[in-house]
């Protein structure tokens, strides 16, 4: 069995993985596990003992998680174009920087959106108004830093190339889109910098990796989601209640 | 001017870079840049960190923040033994894992177990509801069980058999609430073992050195009202 990639296009860090295995034709057999319908938390579909959460990935007997480990594992042992992870001391460490700063301020603060629209509705939740507006306050205070810190005049956001920050930030940024609020509208240098990571990520690729959840909204309006199960909701109410 | 590290040692990150780069021999200054009294809003600091948090790194005209970027960065340029972040794929695959992580996971349970159990109440004289501080603490028992079970598991360390930069940064996130007096260690003999293996690894004199100022921590006066008003923005996002 080769390189197993288990996803669910619904999650920004899996689009990441997928669009870096695609773009750089790593061969794998995807795996996806459909978090609407609590894949992730039934047996079965997640390699054995793997916390609830994907991406994973699956090597042989080597299973990984953490989408930024398996960014790092897959420009290793299939020796992409030098750009993605420069091996330079400082580029690199740009990557870390940023993707640190994206732990605290990107990861999290931009996937409330699709809880607060579409997975707290699912079960039956309301999230406060006061919770939808401070999310929103803290999604623009660090869209402005992403700019002004991390992107100033640089062509992308470690380097003057595109580089693995940069996937994991447009599928932050796309969540965001995806969910209704257009983050690029007002912002001409970071649309300016979407365009120039789609560029290289080539339309087609972009389209079919962005697809399910640009069609997200459409299809919770067509009520064309399913519930997710009950075993599905004690994980999901957790993730709620951390909601700031 | 050589290398300046711009740390806070209350701060877990700040530790473990400290930690880090003592241990390897890494000639550096260090600029102590004390977060509660505001020394990291100065413009000076700035300079060094826009974004105005440690740690912070200076070589020469290139400055680094986010601590992981800090270890990886000290570990490549002064050539640090393999082990600390190993060349073999899957065993820094490993390490990449827990350094991600615990990001999101250990590190925010942490910080809050350390300001609802103490920093709150001693230094800002604010009442934590029972019921807050006790979820907080539950939320940090199944990161520890995470810890113990999917990382640590039967190794002596928590990415295998020698210690890495993830053992650093999960010992300094640790002692945190110990410092609070939430003693992480005590019901958790695994864990236990595992800190007597990463101090010995580390060496004891190095390690009390890195915690003085926290394990003070308890002791420190409560802040003015001036520091409180600044400081409430912050209580909000800690209850």
């Amino acid at each position: 069995m080769g390189l197993e990639l288990y996803l669910d296009l619904l999650s920004q860090p899996c689009r990441a993985v997928y669009l870096f295995a695609k773009k750089n034709g790593i061969p794998f057999e995807l795996r996806t596990v459909e978090l609407l319908k609590g894949q992730h938390v039934s047996k079965g579909f997640l390699p054995a003992s793997s916390p609830q959460k994907v991406p994973v990935l699956k090597d042989g007997d080597f299973v990984l998680h953490q989408s930024v480990a398996i960014l790092i594992y897959l420009s290793c042992k299939y020796q992409t174009a030098d750009h993605w992870y420069p091996p330079g001391l400082q580029t690199r460490a740009r990557i870390h920087e940023y993707l640190g700063w994206h732990a605290d301020f990107i990861r999290g603060t931009f996937g409330v959106c699709l809880w607060t629209k579409v997975l707290a509705p699912l079960i039956g939740v309301q999230v406060p108004e006061e919770k939808v507006r401070r999310n929103r306050a803290a999604v623009d205070r660090a869209l402005q830093l992403l700019e002004d810190q991390f992107l100033g005049d640089k062509a992308f956001l470690a380097s003057q190339r595109v580089t693995l920050a940069d996937l994991m930030a447009l599928e932050e940024l796309m969540q965001v889109v995806a969910l209704g609020y257009d983050v690029f509208e007002g912002r001409p240098r970071l649309a300016a910098w979407r365009g120039r990571v789609e560029a290289v990520l080539g339309a087609d690729l972009c389209q079919e990796t962005h697809g399910p959840i640009l069609n997200i909204l459409e299809q919770m309006a067509n009520k064309q989601l399913p519930p997710p199960p009950p075993e599905a909701h004690p994980s999901m109410l957790l993730r709620i209640s951390r909601i700031p | 001017m050589g290398l300046e590290l711009y740390l806070d040692l209350l701060c877990q990150p700040c530790r473990a870079v400290y930690i880090f780069a003592k241990k390897i021999g890494v000639p550096f200054e260090l600029r102590t840049v004390e977060v509660l009294k505001g020394q990291h809003n100065s413009d000076d600091f700035a300079q060094v960190n826009p974004l105005r948090k440690v740690p912070a790194l200076k070589d020469g005209d290139f400055t680094l923040a986010e601590s992981v970027a800090i270890l990886l960065y000290l570990s490549r340029k002064y050539e640090a033994p393999d082990h600390w972040y190993p060349q073999d794929l899957e065993a820094c695959a490993r390490v990449d894992e827990y350094l991600a992580w615990q990001h999101t996971a250990l590190r925010s349970s942490c910080s809050l177990v350390m300001w609802q159990k103490m920093m709150l109440p001693v230094f800002l004289g604010e009442r934590v509801p029972p019921e807050t501080l006790a979820s907080t603490l539950a939320e940090l028992d199944r990161c520890l069980q995470l810890l113990e079970d999917k990382f640590l598991k039967d190794d002596d360390f928590l990415t295998g058999p020698c210690i890495s930069v993830a053992d650093l940064v999960a010992i300094t996130e640790l002692m945190h609430p110990v410092s609070a007096g939430y003693h992480v260690f005590k019901t958790r003999p695994k864990l236990a073992a595992w800190r007597q293996r990463v101090e010995a690894a580390v060496g004891e004199d190095l390690f009390q050195e890195a915690h003085e100022v926290v394990m003070k921590a308890k002791d420190l006066p409560p802040v003015d009202t001036a520091m409180k008003d600044k400081l409430k923005p912050l209580v909000q996002v800690l209850l």
